[in-house]
């Protein structure tokens, strides 16, 4: 690992201030930078943490809307939301192991934008709305791709919104030794609709799969979603899983989120 | 008199006891245990939070104990390490551990009974596939079994 320096201010204005100096980037739960850096694949100046701001704390609820602070960890979001969002809670109890569970953070995990990571599903399944330092950001608009967003230089979320929705449920296939879903499907119905977000499978990152979202919304049965298919084009191929493998696993995943839910 | 100017001695708790520690921010608690508190019990394994030999307690959950900061650590905060699990190796898992003889070559075991308590206080009656989903640390003697099997006989002793 290369040398660092490492702040950790109080507020959200003194993290930003602190992240205009050249080779800052901010730090939340360290579940994915810190090995980064010790495997010499990113080299930051200056780590920002974010784990000191108490306004970047915690889960709220307010009618259907729950608010989760962005350096609020996986476990405390598990237990947290398990009244006002279970699926979100269970996603969120089913992320990494123990360990990772108790540092990792909801904002560290959307600002990687992983491709496996199993947040981004339900995020984009919710129709969730991304707020940061500068502005809100739809999830719709968010996510661009693998390990890459809508966040700008210096830009950091401070919260993610979720609508509540009727029904929802998240499913996923991990892998046994990384724990990162190999596919994974967030499915929540709400009054105007079905959203559909699968994780783990495309090159392209998180997604929604707007075929099964339309015959969802007419049935909402794991049958409804029988005789669709993904195409396999985009999805990710390695020696885990074709990229046929992938695409049919997102469906099955997608036919068990609805049957739990 | 020569004062430095950011002179950095930050307050931490390990193991009940509140001590003074001269590191740098950015030193994981791994290294402030070992190097600054002489706790070796807590082992450096891989450095990349892959394996959990360094696991710690921090407010009572399993933390990998390399990849947290030093800075990041609030002086209310409770650290616990296999040192202060318990004052006479009297904890259910330290117990079970002596009844079923779990370590092989005991590199990992450290990690790996701080990881059990903190599990086995969240899951007091844990089914295999509890600990199956919840036990990740490694071990290359392959004592998984016994790590099994001692978790359940320390859910009896509890």
């Amino acid at each position: 690992m290369h040398n660092f320096d490492f702040v950790k201010p109080a507020s959200v204005a003194d993290a930003v201030k602190a992240l205009s100096t050249e080779g800052a980037q901010p730090l939340s739960g360290g579940q994915t930078l810190m090995p980064s850096m010790k495997q010499r694949l990113a080299a930051p100046s200056v780590l920002v943490s974010l784990t000191g701001i108490a306004a970047l704390q915690g889960v709220k609820v307010e009618g259907r809307t729950l608010t989760v602070g962005a350096a609020t960890t996986h476990a405390t979001v598990a237990k947290e939301a398990a009244a006002a969002y279970p699926a979100l809670a269970k996603l969120a109890g089913g992320i990494g192991d123990p360990a990772v569970r108790n540092r990792g953070t909801i904002g560290g995990s959307l600002a990687n934008n992983d491709p496996s990571a199993c947040y981004p599903s339900a995020v984009l399944g919710s129709g969730a709305t991304v707020v940061t330092s500068r502005r809100e950001i739809a999830a719709d608009d968010y996510f661009q791709g693998m390990f890459s967003t809508a966040l700008e230089e210096g830009e950091i979320i401070t919260a993610v919104r979720f609508p509540i929705p009727d029904r929802a449920a998240y499913a996923k296939f991990d892998h046994p030794a990384s724990r990162f879903a190999l596919a994974g499907a967030f499915v929540a119905k709400y009054a105007g609709g079905v959203r559909v977000a699968i994780t783990g499978a495309s090159e392209g990152g998180v997604f929604r799969w707007t075929e099964a979202e339309s015959a969802l919304s007419s049935n909402y049965t794991a049958d409804a979603v029988k005789a669709l298919s993904l195409d396999p084009g985009g999805m990710i191929g390695d020696l885990h899983g074709t990229q046929a493998y992938r695409a049919n696993l997102a469906k099955v995943m997608v036919m068990r989120a609805v049957a739990a839910s | 008199v020569y004062v430095e100017e950011d002179l950095y001695m930050p307050t931490i708790n390990v193991n009940g006891t509140s001590v003074e520690v001269d590191a740098e921010p950015e030193t994981p608690l791994l290294w402030v245990l070992r190097e600054q508190l002489g706790l070796t019990g807590t082992k450096y394994g891989c450095g990349v939070a892959a394996c959990g030999a360094c696991t710690v307690h921090i407010d009572g959950a399993a933390v990998r104990s390399c990849q947290v900061q030093l800075q990041s650590i609030g002086a209310e905060e409770m650290i616990t390490t296999i040192e202060g699990l318990s004052p006479d190796r009297s904890h259910p898992i330290q117990r079970a551990w002596l009844e079923l003889d779990v370590p092989q070559c005991g590199y990992c075991q450290s990690g790996q009974i701080m990881a059990a308590a903190a599990f086995l206080s969240e899951y007091p009656e844990p089914t295999d596939e509890d600990i199956r989903a919840n036990m990740t640390n490694l071990c290359r003697c392959g004592t998984y079994n016994r790590i099994m099997a001692g978790i359940k006989r320390a859910a009896e002793l509890t």
